[in-house]
């Protein structure tokens, strides 16, 4: 058996309490373990972080090849989502 | 867009695309469309800079267990790693582009792909570590700054965290340097001559001058480069010499002198006959770097055997 067979994964580290795991970058390794222990040694070594996931990358499924496909297109033209898009007469406050 | 995607063979869209993307400075990313020229020129560019970030580790490795104190040794262990971690970075930002870390290792053992020439020089002194924190990763910084704008999104991002971590290589270089300098007589000395000799491969460091460099227009057509090697390599000299005068050190080069025109450093002629020859194989370590790299390879090669064997009697009994 050789490297190749050792599987990609991703590394999503939350680098603080209160804050969410963010993508930091991928990795191989032979099983979950020993991602998780990389992981550590590669994206921690200045205490970037207090938490690691690691995911199979063959388990992510992204959007689609393109990432300014149609997909995203409906939430274009929805400017009402947005609080700026409502005019408020001058002087109300606390809204 | 995905009918854009799916006639990339033929069609002049997705290349527009590509085009106006580069153009808007935005990066491209793994799975969009992009020219089979520009995805070459950036696994060469990638893999040969991941091979530098490794075989880099050799020259410093070599005086770990003789670092002067344990402080020292600390430091100097956590540069050679970070070496590491950069590599890896680099190998896996390369993979995004359809290659494998193997077959990127395959081509360095097999002498097919490159690593940066500077490494092909030995370190003989307990200096040559300052000299090397100083000069080499100094110009490194210089050439890979200016990379984290990188048109490629995986590159530029890889950049990013390396160079946060290299400004400690630097600096840990330079402290060095300066506590030998202010030192006893014997070790300014060691100091001077380290400096002596690193500083001209240091400048060759920054490829060939912008008249005989033949991948340059293009890389930075595609944003992949945005100063030529000539603008960098004047740029590192502005930097060094004051640095040098703070270290109590000189330069070897006695044409070196501000230039009140330009207003830039003025600077000795290159010999790029060595350069050549030691891109040809022909420098002092070459032979040694490379079979050090693939006898680690080798070496190693039951540890990895090993560890796929135990993930996969784990994953039977999971299953
Ligand atoms: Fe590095
Ligand atoms: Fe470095």
């Amino acid at each position: 058996m050789s490297s190749t067979d050792w599987p990609l994964w991703e590394v999503f580290v939350r680098s603080r309490r209160g804050l969410s795991h963010t993508h930091a970058g991928s990795l191989h390794a032979p099983d979950a373990e020993m991602a998780l222990r990389n992981a550590r040694d590669l994206y921690t070594r200045r205490a970037e972080g207090v938490s690691i996931w690691v995911v199979p990358s063959t388990a992510v499924t992204a959007s689609s090849p393109d990432e300014k496909d149609p997909f995203f297109e409906s939430a274009a033209d929805k400017p009402y989502r947005h609080p700026t898009f409502y005019e408020i007469p001058e002087g109300v406050r606390h809204l | 867009m995905t009918a854009v995607l799916d006639a990339a063979g033929g069609a002049s869209a997705p290349a527009e695309v590509f085009e106006a993307a580069v153009a808007a400075d935005e990066r491209i990313e793994p799975r969009d469309w992009m020219p089979d020229a520009y995805r070459a020129t950036l696994v060469r560019q990638m893999a040969q800079h991941a091979h530098s970030e490794i075989i880099g580790m050799q020259p410093e490795a070599n005086w770990i267990t003789r670092a002067p104190s344990l402080r020292r040794k600390a430091i100097l262990m956590a540069k050679v790693q970070d070496e590491a971690g950069h590599g890896l970075y680099l190998y896996s930002a390369a993979e995004t582009l359809g290659t494998s870390r193997e077959e990127l290792l395959d081509k360095l053992h097999a002498g097919r792909q490159r690593y940066s020439s500077i490494f092909n020089y030995p370190t003989l002194t307990w200096a040559d570590v300052g000299a090397i924190g100083w000069l080499v990763d100094g110009a490194a910084i210089t050439n890979q700054v200016p990379l984290c704008r990188c048109s490629y999104g995986p590159y530029a991002r890889a950049m990013v965290r390396i160079c946060k971590e290299e400004s400690f290589h630097q600096r840990q270089g330079y402290e060095l340097l300066l506590a030998l300098s202010r030192g006893t007589e014997a070790q300014h000395a060691m100091a001077q001559d380290a400096v002596d000799r690193w500083w001209w491969p240091s400048l060759m460091m920054f490829g060939p001058p912008d008249s005989e460099s033949s991948h340059s227009d293009q890389s930075m057509a595609w944003k992949i480069k945005r100063h030529s090697n000539d603008e960098l390599r004047q740029r590192f000299v502005d930097i060094c010499v004051p640095q040098a005068e703070s270290l109590g050190l000189t330069l070897p080069d006695p044409d070196l002198r501000w230039n009140e025109q330009r207003g830039h450093y003025d600077f000795g002629p290159i010999d790029w006959d060595e350069f050549r020859e030691v891109l040809r194989g022909n420098g002092p370590c070459n032979e040694e770097r490379i079979s050090q790299r693939r006898r680690a390879h080798e070496e190693g090669a039951w540890v990895r055997e090993a560890a796929a064997a135990y993930a996969a009697k784990h994953r039977e009994a999971d299953a």
